[in-house]
């Protein structure tokens, strides 16, 4: 299906927009909503939809507000907030490296995060604690892969394999703290390096969400110069773009949701490599599209968290273990297909 | 004083200088056009003019001022730069290719003009390829591909046009379309400047003349009065005759041959 845009005009304003790109968002926006509403109503217990509405709104039985706006909600938006945030990071960096290895979870970032996070867990951190390393992990190990790769500029073809360097480093990082921990320690941070929602409650929510909401718009301003310098540094500064302005601001801005959405969920895999490449193929887009790669990491992450705690209910997967099996399955048709 | 000048511009990459010292000025309504072999430079000094190279000495101006104190998209108004290279996004159709040169006559809440949509048509119908609007750009063959480009720096619609070698990959037709279109261009009154490598071309489009050679500039004017034997000598190591057009009396440079074929 092929729809050329439409323009939208209104005295001296006009927005251009892309008729079938507009659909994907509204369908990835009815598809979240379907999730959230299955993700709050089923379960262990059932609450049935009027009750679990009731609950949200503070007028539920003690019961289901517990459950509600307790233990499912809390779960429920660190889900959407960390999938929008790895889906937004990873469709910056594959923009930036015009790359879809280019992605967080493969270039280093999500790795420094999880660094930084079992770290704190073996010196026996608190959650905000564990929260902070993973932050700092991440933005250290960008700066270390960019300060590498950095000869005049910075190549996203170099970047790619000095991240690929750098995230097999770090994992070895992980490895050897895991057996220098103890047995109690290292369980922790085992489960914790799968990447999982399970038990995340509002001081997990809120910090990643309220992230989202500032770093969101100033992507939202990144989106048009960024997509411009998908055709190369000249041909956008050649528009008027300060290039290296907007690839630094992107760059930070793609660190910090990396860094914010490892410290809620942990180092969840394959989302921000996903989100970004299903989002170009539904939207049919040329280059990378921000805010379909944001809607379709929010609604990855929580089906595939719906998945993990129904599939062999009542034991409980971690997200991570879910979203890794999907995710190599998918790198392997991707690649295997780009590469005939 | 020109619109677009360059003085005293020392050109390099890290500790790879390019050029010391240049001087150069682009005479304003004029088709310039810049020779010289490989490597000399052509394409430094036209990122340098378009301030995507940002001189170790020496400044850009244009219209007087400056180049890099002037606002970006106030000087993506005025001046358009097609690189020698560019990146096809994914999947990314020629319209909307095209459509991102209007980028700097753009604004938050002014995306997408009745002027935009008009300046996107003229340059998609200047370049020919209004009938591929739709196709996805990196299926296009690379002489398709680069009037696509063209495309996009027409409908910047900038009264200074800096062009690196608009004809490389085009066949003997879409070389002269190309060329023909800048002539028109450079007679609506904007001011042109492009790499070119062949010299006939050269001499047949230009108004004026830059010949360059291990990032300096040996000569420059008219090509009637520039181009002779002894600078294609110096400047290429090419032993040639000059003659004159038959179609143009510019001048026609014909290399001489390996080896003299002698008929009785
Ligand atoms: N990005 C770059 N980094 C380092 N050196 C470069 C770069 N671009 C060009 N050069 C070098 O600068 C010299 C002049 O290049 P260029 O201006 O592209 O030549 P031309 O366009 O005349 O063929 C060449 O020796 C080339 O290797
Ligand atoms: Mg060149």
């Amino acid at each position: 299906m092929s729809l050329s845009p439409i323009a939208l005009r209104v005295g001296p304003w006009s927005l251009r927009l892309a008729p079938r790109g507009l659909l994907v968002c509204l369908g990835l926006l009815a598809t979240g909503f379907a999730v959230s509403v299955l993700a709050l109503s089923t379960g262990e217990v059932a609450v049935p939809v009027p009750d679990v509405v009731a609950a949200i709104f503070g007028r539920g039985s003690p019961m289901a507000e517990l459950i509600v706006a307790e233990l499912r909600a809390p779960r429920l938006v660190t889900g959407l907030a960390v999938g929008a945030a790895f889906g937004l990071s990873g469709a910056i960096f594959q923009s930036l490296t015009r790359n879809p290895l280019g992605s967080p979870d493969f270039i280093g970032f999500t790795a420094g995060a999880s660094t930084g996070g079992i770290l704190a867990v073996v010196l026996g951190g608190t959650a905000w604690q564990i929260a902070g390393g993973s932050l700092l992990g991440c933005v250290l190990s960008a700066a270390l892969v960019y300060g590498v790769a950095h000869r005049r500029g910075v190549s996203g073809y170099r970047l790619v394999l000095v991240g690929v360097g750098a995230h097999a480093l770090l994992l070895a990082v992980d490895s050897y703290l895991l057996t220098s921990a103890n047995l109690h320690d290292a369980a922790n941070a085992g489960a914790w390096l799968t990447g999982s929602l399970s038990g995340r409650g509002w001081d997990h929510a809120v910090p990643v969400a309220l992230a989202l909401a500032v770093l969101a718009p100033l992507c939202a301003g990144l989106s048009r110069p960024l997509r411009m310098m998908e055709t190369g540094d000249d041909a956008a500064g050649a528009v008027g773009i300060r290039v290296e302005r907007v690839r630094a601001a992107a760059v930070a801005a793609g660190v910090l949701l990396c860094g914010v959405a490892t410290a809620a969920a942990g180092p969840v895999m394959f989302v921000a490599l996903a989100a970004p490449q299903l989002a170009r193929r539904l939207t049919r887009a040329g280059g990378v599209a921000l805010t379909a790669s944001a809607l379709t990491g929010a609604v990855l992450l929580t089906a595939a968290d719906l998945l993990a705690q129904r599939l062999i209910a009542p034991a409980q997967l971690p997200v991570g273990v879910v979203t890794a099996a999907l995710g190599g399955v998918y790198l392997a048709l991707l690649l295997g297909r780009e590469h005939r | 004083m020109p619109r677009l000048t360059g003085s005293g511009l020392t050109l390099a990459y890290d500790d790879r200088v390019i050029a010391t010292d240049l001087d150069v000025s682009v005479p304003d309504g004029s088709f310039t056009v810049i020779v010289g072999p490989n490597a000399c430079g052509k394409s430094t000094l036209l990122r340098a003019l378009a301030r995507m190279l940002r001189p170790r000495a020496g400044a850009v101006h244009l219209d007087g001022a400056v180049i890099t104190s002037l606002p970006s998209k106030e000087v993506a108004r005025r001046l358009g730069l097609l690189p020698q290279t560019s990146i096809v996004p994914d999947g990314i159709t020629v319209a909307d290719l095209v459509a991102r040169g209007r980028y700097p006559h753009q604004r938050l809440m002014r995306q997408w003009s009745r002027a935009d949509e008009a300046a996107v048509a003229a340059a998609m119908a200047a370049t020919d390829v209004t009938e591929l609007a739709d196709r996805i750009v990196d299926e296009l063959s690379g002489g398709q591909r680069q009037r696509v480009w063209l495309a996009m720096a027409l409908a910047q619609e900038t009264p200074i046009l800096l062009l690196d070698e608009p004809t490389t990959f085009l066949d003997i037709a879409h070389q002269i379309e190309v060329l023909d279109l800048c002539a028109d261009l450079h007679e609506q009154g904007r001011t042109l400047v492009a790499v070119l490598h062949d010299l006939n071309q050269a001499c047949r489009y230009a108004t004026h003349l830059i010949v360059m050679r291990d990032g300096r500039i040996v000569a420059e004017g008219e090509p009637g009065s520039v181009m002779t034997p002894e600078l294609v000598r110096e400047v290429f190591g090419v032993r040639c005759e000059i003659i004159a057009d038959p179609q143009t009396g510019t001048p026609l440079v014909v290399p001489g041959a390996r080896r003299r074929v002698s008929r009785v």
